[in-house]
């Protein structure tokens, strides 16, 4: 076990002006921001974690939700401050902050980079207002385009999202829209496909007929597309759908991927911390108030912490390790798991994948190809034992 | 009551199709009878199981023993014998019929016969009955009596003219019938002071009493206390208890010659009782048994697999107990790479098959699936060692076959003019021979011989959908010929599912591997790698289906922190995976083969 790797700070904004009908994440809508009460559970819970885990050294911090760009800059501020003194942060630690691209949020930007945010990733989701009206988003293209714009001058590293393969979204509109966005900036992009989520309103929606997705095959031919795409923007296809200038691929993300330890902080985060021979999958109370109220009873809302056994850290690291283009490395797997590589994967599968293509092998890592990437979940149920 | 001079004592069962009457016409007779009160009495006494009553189809033979005072001012003892009613029981029925003296056939006189009565009432002749012709609903618009008559005597062969002419349902003239059985049917024969000769009609388990035989004495006298001795088995019993039904089962000290009853012995299983067998009497035994046993033979084979695998004890146990009750079903343990644990089962026939899978599924709660149904071949091998072939998978290779016998029945087939031209290329796809072509009326009546295992195979689907359920259908088996068969196995990724393998003529077997291949391409989702799917037979590919490997599967955005839904969302995965049957590198959903399996019908 490792636990001198760099930590990975995750923190969890739940709030939103409105939930999009797209998205499954632990996000809420309140009439009033409980702003000053949520920072301080946020920096209760880190000051909580940092005094059981020791001065680690850092990485990465990500602020994600929800929609932290609607946090005060200020708590931004406090939380990094916080974490950079109660951890041992790395020279070049990457600092990322989700943000919308209404005109109230960017216009926050920079006391954002003030606050000591490095990296700014940009919920656009799509440069066509008829589309962005239909995802539910509160911002038009213009408005997107001038974020970004803002975002240019203030960050050294910027990213954003777009969500394609919509409903009625031909190649030609996605390769337009693409090189459009692309042209624009960036040294890293995570593009999405659409996909409806059990419990959102597009579910229902999507039940009733009210739109069509998308077949597999036309699925299949945007994914490819959007590598070409990518590619010939100078950003390589690091992960499923995640896009990157070599050494610009997103270092918080990385830690998921290659199964690091990460702490996550506020409502419904996870963590994955090593200490000594265990490996721990942590758990926060779900529900913002509740979580909050368990913060400023018990220091800590967490509600689980379970020791992972071999078999379910293997499954984990596989599970994210074949999402990325690098793969899984074997003695790091070892290292991780304590199971070698080949003890964690089906035989007959592991073969015909490499025979098909799906998959290469080395002394040193098993990977994906982009064959493989693009069945990955029917490749990972078949092999992954 | 024992005592009953034979003069006086009918014998009798009634022929009819079904839906013709025949039950409600007994309920009649038994309540002309006062056998039982108005309050006692549930419409069609005599079919008492559930799925007998839904089917109108008796399964096992019953009696009802009725004290009818004629007009001639005698009181007789009536015993009406309700046979099985279809084909797959044919030997029940020689049986039941050979414990009487006449019958009663009953037709619908604005239906007209049927093949299953024309079966039914040539049994009856072959028995030497005495035949009394009843129209029934003869109180219906639709009725046609004289042509009903006329067909009567033209198809069957038999006078018509002093048919009687009744309502069941009203109650119109049963009277008449009575007065006919007493009056028209001859009263057995026998002597009381020979050693007994009693044949065993039937048996059943009852929870309470055990196994109950019933029983019609031809010669001597079977009494309360014996010794009992079956001939075929030489096994001996006390017998504990003789009775009738009048219809519910009352004690009698002995019964004589001519007259039905039944025994209770301390009989274990219904296995050991023999459709057929000569009871007699262990201290002083008749010389000889009666003529006509035969043990009883599946004619159609199927593996039958529980769709959980959990239920495979279950299913053990309610075979068995299916087993106490009816000794004509065998089953043997099979295991199948493609669907599990499961039995491998033999029928009377094709309706016996779907009759013990639907108490199966009804009685004891059971999900099952059943393969193709297989008949039995007669297989020579070159080494000129002959055995039996019930199922495909105990198919030696052709090599090692010198030669290969099938069972062929006779079938008769009746069915209105217009679709009679459907029928005919039907019979003659199913390599079937016309033997006669006849016409009654508007009906026309083909008699064809065609291969058994062509008939297991969706005919009587076919049938029922090319005549829109008009034609009528019955078949007695006919003796084995040399045929040209070969197995045709199913291969997935060139591993063979051993329960999609059958055996078929060579004409058929390209039509029929092609049609399956065709199915599993449907019904076998897109995976990982592409799936081949063939037809061969032996190492020869006769048909070819390939399923791409699937163009994506990947959830787009991750939500890094959270993996363990992403572990449980695998672990869920593997789970259903227990459904599955792995063939190489893909793995098929059983639930696919079910299918394919249902679709064979």
């Amino acid at each position: 076990m490792r636990e001198t790797e760099p930590l990975a700070l995750y923190i969890h904004w739940p709030f939103c002006l409105a939930k999009c009908p797209y998205c499954d994440f632990n996000s809420h809508v309140r009439e009033r921001m409980p702003e000053a009460r949520f920072a301080a559970a946020l920096r209760t819970e880190l000051a909580h974690d940092a005094a059981r885990l020791g001065r680690r050294k850092l990485g990465s911090i990500f602020f994600g939700g929800g929609t932290p760009s609607l946090m005060a800059p200020e708590s931004v501020a406090a939380l990094i401050a916080d974490a950079t003194t109660l951890f041992e942060p790395l020279p070049d630690l990457e600092i990322t902050l989700e943000a919308n691209p209404t005109s109230v949020e960017a216009g926050r930007l920079s006391a954002f980079r003030q606050a000591g945010v490095n990296r700014v990733s940009l919920g656009i989701q799509a440069l066509d207002d008829a589309a962005l009206a239909f995802l539910g988003r509160e911002h038009s293209a213009r408005q997107a385009l001038a974020a970004l714009e803002t975002a240019r001058a203030l960050f050294p590293r910027i990213t954003f999202d777009l969500i394609y393969a919509r409903p009625g979204q031909t190649l030609a509109d996605w390769q337009a829209e693409l090189d459009t966005a692309l042209s624009l900036v960036a040294d890293h992009v995570s593009l999405y496909q659409l996909t409806i989520e059990p419990g959102t309103k597009f579910e229902a929606l999507y039940r009733t007929g009210a739109f069509t997705l998308p077949d597999e095959d036309a699925a299949a031919t945007l994914y490819q597309e959007t590598a070409t795409v990518t590619a010939r923007h100078g950003l390589a296809d690091y992960e499923v759908s995640n896009y990157a200038r070599p050494g610009s691929e997103s270092r918080h993300n990385l830690t998921y991927w290659r199964y690091g330890d990460y702490l996550g902080l506020g409502p419904g985060a996870h963590g994955r911390i090593t200490q000594g021979e265990n490996l721990f999958a942590t758990r926060r109370h779900r529900a913002p108030e509740p979580w909050a109220d368990l913060v400023e009873r018990t220091g800590t809302g967490q509600t689980s912490q379970e020791a992972l056994d071999p078999t379910d850290r293997a499954r984990e690291m596989l599970l994210m390790g074949l999402r990325v283009t690098e793969g899984v490395n074997t003695s790091r797997f070892t290292a991780r798991t304590g199971l070698e590589l080949h003890e964690a994967l089906d035989p007959v599968i592991l073969n015909a994948a490499l025979e098909e293509g799906y998959l290469e092998q080395s002394a040193q890592t098993l990977r994906t190809t982009p064959e493989g990437r693009l069945r990955l979940e029917a490749l990972l149920g078949a092999l992954v034992l | 009551m024992t005592d009953t001079p034979l003069s006086l004592i009918r014998n009798f069962s009634i022929i009819a199709h079904i839906d013709h009457g025949k039950s409600t016409l007994a309920d009649r007779m038994i309540q002309a009878c006062g056998a039982l009160t108005a309050r006692e009495m549930t419409n069609q006494v005599l079919d008492n199981m559930e799925l007998e009553r839904e089917r109108g189809i008796t399964i096992k033979a019953q009696t009802v023993r009725l004290s009818y005072p004629a007009k001639d001012g005698k009181t007789y003892v009536l015993n009406l014998m309700d046979t099985p009613g279809h084909v797959d029981f044919a030997y029940e029925v020689s049986r039941s019929l050979a414990a009487c003296e006449g019958s009663l056939l009953v037709v619908d006189a604005s239906q007209g016969v049927e093949a299953q009565t024309l079966a039914n009432v040539y049994q009856a002749i072959d028995a030497n009955h005495e035949i009394v012709p009843v129209l029934n609903k003869v109180d219906l618009p639709a009725a046609d009596v004289e042509r009903v008559k006329a067909q009567i005597e033209e198809v069957i062969g038999i006078p018509a003219d002093d048919a009687v002419e009744i309502s069941a349902k009203t109650g119109l003239n049963i009277e008449g019938v009575l007065e006919a059985v007493v009056t028209r049917l001859p009263p057995p024969v026998g002597d009381a002071e020979k050693p007994l000769q009693a044949m065993l009609v039937d048996s059943w388990y009852d929870s309470y009493l055990g196994v109950i035989v019933l029983v019609r004495v031809k010669e001597g006298r079977l009494k309360r206390g014996m010794k009992m001795r079956m001939m075929s088995t030489g096994a001996v019993h006390q017998i504990d208890q003789v009775g009738v039904f009048s219809p519910r089962m009352t004690p009698v000290e002995s019964l004589g010659p001519g007259e039905m009853g039944y025994i209770n012995a301390a009989i274990k299983t219904v296995a050991d009782c023999n459709v057929g067998d000569t009871i007699t009497d262990d201290r002083r035994p008749a010389e000889h048994a009666l003529e006509g046993f035969k043990p009883s033979i599946p004619v159609v084979w199927c593996g039958l697999f529980p769709i959980v695998a959990d239920d495979f004890e279950k299913l053990r146990d309610s075979l068995a107990k299916l087993r106490l009750n009816d000794a004509s079903f065998h089953y043997e343990a099979e295991t199948s790479a493609a669907l599990g644990f499961g039995f491998r089962c033999g029928f009377l026939g094709l309706l016996h098959l779907e009759i013990i899978q639907e108490r199966l599924s009804r009685e004891f709660d059971l999900d099952l699936i059943a393969t193709a149904p297989s008949v039995v071949y007669r297989i020579t091998r070159t080494n000129g060692q002959e055995e039996e072939l019930h199922n495909p998978a105990d198919m030696p290779d052709l090599s090692l076959i010198e030669q290969i016998y099938e069972p062929w029945i006779k079938a008769t087939i009746m069915v209105p003019d217009e679709y009679l031209g459907a029928v005919l290329t039907l019979c003659t796809e199913r390599r079937g021979v016309q033997v006669d072509l006849t016409y009654v009326g508007s009906r026309a009546m083909a008699v064809y011989r065609l291969p058994l295992n062509e008939v297991v195979f969706d005919f009587y689907d076919r049938l029922k959908s090319l005549t829109r359920g008009y034609a009528s259908f019955d078949y007695q088996m006919d003796g084995y010929e040399e045929s040209d068969l070969v197995r045709i196995s199913i291969l997935v990724n060139q591993e063979p599912v051993d329960a999609l393998s059958f055996i078929a003529h060579r004409t058929a077997a390209e039509t029929r591997g092609r049609a399956i291949c065709a199915r599993l391409k449907d019904l076998i989702p897109r995976q990982l790698f592409k799936i081949a799917i063939q037809a061969a037979i032996g190492s020869k590919v006769i048909a070819r289906e390939t399923i791409g490997a699937l163009s994506k599967d990947v959830t787009a955005k991750c939500y890094g922190g959270d993996i363990s839904r992403k572990r449980k969302l695998l672990e869920k995965q593997k789970e259903g995976k227990k459904r599955m049957r792995q063939f190489g590198k893909v793995e098929i959903p059983q639930s696919a083969f079910l299918a394919a399996l249902k679709m064979d019908g």
